[in-house]
């Protein structure tokens, strides 16, 4: 990080005039908090008490034995209050529009996640909350649209554009411009104009230090090799990282939807090129001409034809290796950890897992690869259950234990 | 000199308004919009603001945004816009601005586009997502084809601030009259009044209003406080409203006199 919010020389702040003030305002609030030993104790208590913190790093034996290679750890984000890392962003952010004496939050969510987690954080500090929600979305998730409302959110269908992620959050920033001198944009992902990047990487990076900490606890030593999914890629940097300075390999997984020789993928790293998108500089899905494209996952939360800065700057730097998985690949990934550890993984997650599918059985038993496993699978199950065949009504056998 | 600033600074000299009619390049086609540029200065504009259509239009409200997915799906790019660009120029020595936003400056590089830009004539950048301190190199592309990144100024920009995009603006500077997206609005912002004279204080250059100037009334109040106005989400709302390039371009010649009586009434009630 450098002057000016750049992550080498992605990152800045690409916003109409009428937003500067405010980013200049949250990065004065940010800078202030951030060193506040009472705001660090507030959020530190709401993510022991109520997020039910330090998430469990769980060695997964039996999926280990199937892949036949390395030893798989999964750190545990799913058992986070509301199901995913989210959580940990969206508290920090609300506490600190609290702090900021702002009365309304809004948030964009693509799987639906982030927009639970902004709701839940609304209505536990008592803040107005909404939405904004791509109709396409708003159909995949429709277990997610009634959680936030139930929550008291008001969610805003996005019929604009690709009426996914991406157009959720032009029209967040839009309601932004609007709303400015009393909102407070709760931006989910490691993504948009500085301070944004910087500050949701801080508030999930305590993925990466609870891991570490809890590996040389169990293991007595770090991890070979660290995997997470990136869509905007906000639980990748988290987990990431407080490993940077360590010899550990840190790969992350995008979405290759139908394959990377098809036009549609959400692999912004892999596919993409450096653009100008939702107020940063970093890689970007987008035509010769710089019109963005569309991109498309299987998991909306992946469906996202940008990237976070900072990831921009690690693939750059060669830090970080970031590779893909298809739907298909995570489906089948989502479906062999229900069966193998009983434990349901978000379709995002599934892609994580997926390349750990490809790669453990190449490593040796005393290798050990970390799986950030960043959510629950319930949100999925419905679009799951359209898609694999063989879960419904199947005969399929179990593996040996 | 610029053909925008000559122009600009002829009309201020003379306490004309300046009226510059948006329109967005390839709505509902490009051979649409070329006659919208003629009808626009038969309706006696100063400058035009022509608009490059992005897919994420992220400063724009609803009016525009579908202004730009339709101009998109004709399939309108940067580099035929320029050459529209280029035609008009060609026909009459009007000021051009282009409405572009960053990415795709940033995709072409700002080097190459302003050559581009400079070679078709256009005299001046609006870039609405490249803000003061992201600015270093559109400007320094820019200046070395003569042609002006100009400045954009919003109630809720803060001191300092203002005094440097102020100091450092040419041509005119582009002030957002509302805090918020563009589209029509009821009012402009309370703020407006005292946004204008505190950016008189560190410029003589012309303050034009744009963003939610919606009709004839607001531009002879937008005349008695500023030097012209820029009109766009008001102009595309009737021009989506009629059909045929006939009725398209009646209705910009229209709509654009009754702004020019508009603000010259209101030229007469300032001060």
């Amino acid at each position: 990080m450098n002057g000016r919010g750049r992550f080498g020389r992605f990152g800045g702040q690409y916003v109409p005039e009428t937003l500067m003030a405010a980013l200049q305002e949250l990065e004065t609030a940010y800078s202030l908090a951030r060193e506040e030993v009472s705001f660090q104790a507030q959020y530190q208590e709401a993510l022991k008490t109520y997020v039910g913190r330090p998430s469990l790093l769980y060695r997964a034996d039996k999926l280990s034995r199937r892949l036949g290679g390395a030893t798989v750890y999964l750190k545990r984000e799913d058992l986070n209050h509301t199901g995913a890392h989210k959580i940990n962003n969206a508290l920090g952010q609300a506490l600190l529009a609290r702090r900021m004496g702002k009365k309304r939050v809004i948030a964009e969510t693509g799987a639906g996640q982030h927009g639970v987690a902004s709701a839940t954080a609304a209505a536990l500090y008592g803040l107005e909350c909404v939405v904004y929600m791509g109709e396409e979305d708003m159909a995949r998730q429709s277990l997610n649209v009634f959680r936030m409302r139930l929550l008291g959110a008001e969610v805003v269908p996005v019929c604009s554009g690709s009426r996914t992620l991406k157009d959720a959050i032009n029209e967040a920033l839009r309601d932004w411009v609007t709303n400015v001198r009393d909102t407070y944009y709760l931006i989910g992902s490691a993504v948009g104009p500085h301070p944004y990047p910087l500050m949701v990487r801080d508030l999930q990076s305590v993925i990466g230090r609870e891991a570490r900490e809890q590996m040389l606890a169990q293991e007595g030593r770090l991890p070979d090799l660290l995997v997470a999914c990136v869509g905007g890629g906000s639980n990748a940097i988290g987990l990431f990282y407080p490993f940077l300075q360590d010899n550990v390999q840190c790969i992350g997984v995008e979405a290759a939807g139908k394959g990377l020789d098809t036009a549609e993928h959400a692999a912004t790293l892999g596919k993409g090129s450096p653009g100008v998108l939702h107020g940063t500089l970093s890689f970007l899905l987008q035509d010769e001409n710089g019109q963005v494209l569309p991109a498309h996952s299987v998991s909306a939360g992946l469906d996202y034809p940008g990237v976070g800065p900072e990831h921009a700057y690690l693939r750059e730097s060669g830090r970080v290796r970031y590779e893909s998985a298809t739907d298909e690949e995570a489906l089948a990934a989502f479906a062999l950890l229900a069966r193998e550890e009983g434990i349901v993984p978000a379709l995002e997650s599934a892609h994580a897992l997926a390349h750990v599918i490809k790669i453990a059985p190449q490593l040796s038993q005393a290798k050990i690869i970390l799986l950030n496993l960043s959510g629950r699978g319930d949100k999925d199950v419905e679009t799951a259950a359209g898609l694999i065949p063989a879960v419904a009504g199947s005969k399929q056998g179990r593996s040996k234990t | 000199m610029n053909l925008l600033t000559e122009k600009l600074d002829n009309m201020q000299k003379r306490g004309e308004k300046a009226l510059v009619p948006f329109v967005m390049a390839g709505d509902p086609d490009l051979q649409t919009t070329e006659a919208l540029l003629a009808a626009l200065v038969a309706g006696a504009a100063d400058v035009i603001e022509l608009g490059v259509p992005f897919s994420d239009p992220l400063a724009d409200g609803p009016v525009l945004q579908a202004a730009a997915s339709r101009a998109l799906l004709a399939g309108t790019t940067v580099r035929n816009c320029l050459a529209l660009a280029a035609r008009f120029q060609g026909g009459q020595p009007l000021p051009l601005v282009l409405l572009i936003y960053y990415n795709l400056v940033f995709r072409c590089g700002p080097e190459i586009f302003c050559r581009e830009a400079a070679k078709a004539g256009v005299s001046g950048l609006v870039v609405p997502d490249l803000p003061y301190e992201e600015a270093d190199a559109l400007n320094y592309a820019a200046r070395g084809e003569g042609l002006i990144n100009i400045r954009m100024i919003s109630p809720t920009t803060g001191g300092e601030r203002l005094a440097n995009i102020c100091r450092s603006a040419e041509g005119f500077i582009y002030a957002v009259t509302v805090t918020g997206v563009t589209g029509e609005r009821r009012s402009l912002d309370p703020e407006l009044p005292l946004l204008i004279r505190r950016a008189r204080q560190y410029t003589n250059i012309p303050v034009l209003l744009g963003f939610g100037v919606s009709g004839a009334a607001q531009a002879a109040q937008a005349a008695s406080l500023a030097d012209g106005v820029i009109v766009g989400s008001a102009l595309a709302q009737r021009l989506a409203g009629v059909n045929g390039v006939q009725d398209k371009c009646r209705v910009a010649t229209e709509f654009t006199r009754q702004l020019r009586e508009a603000l010259n009434k209101g030229a007469k009630n300032e001060g």
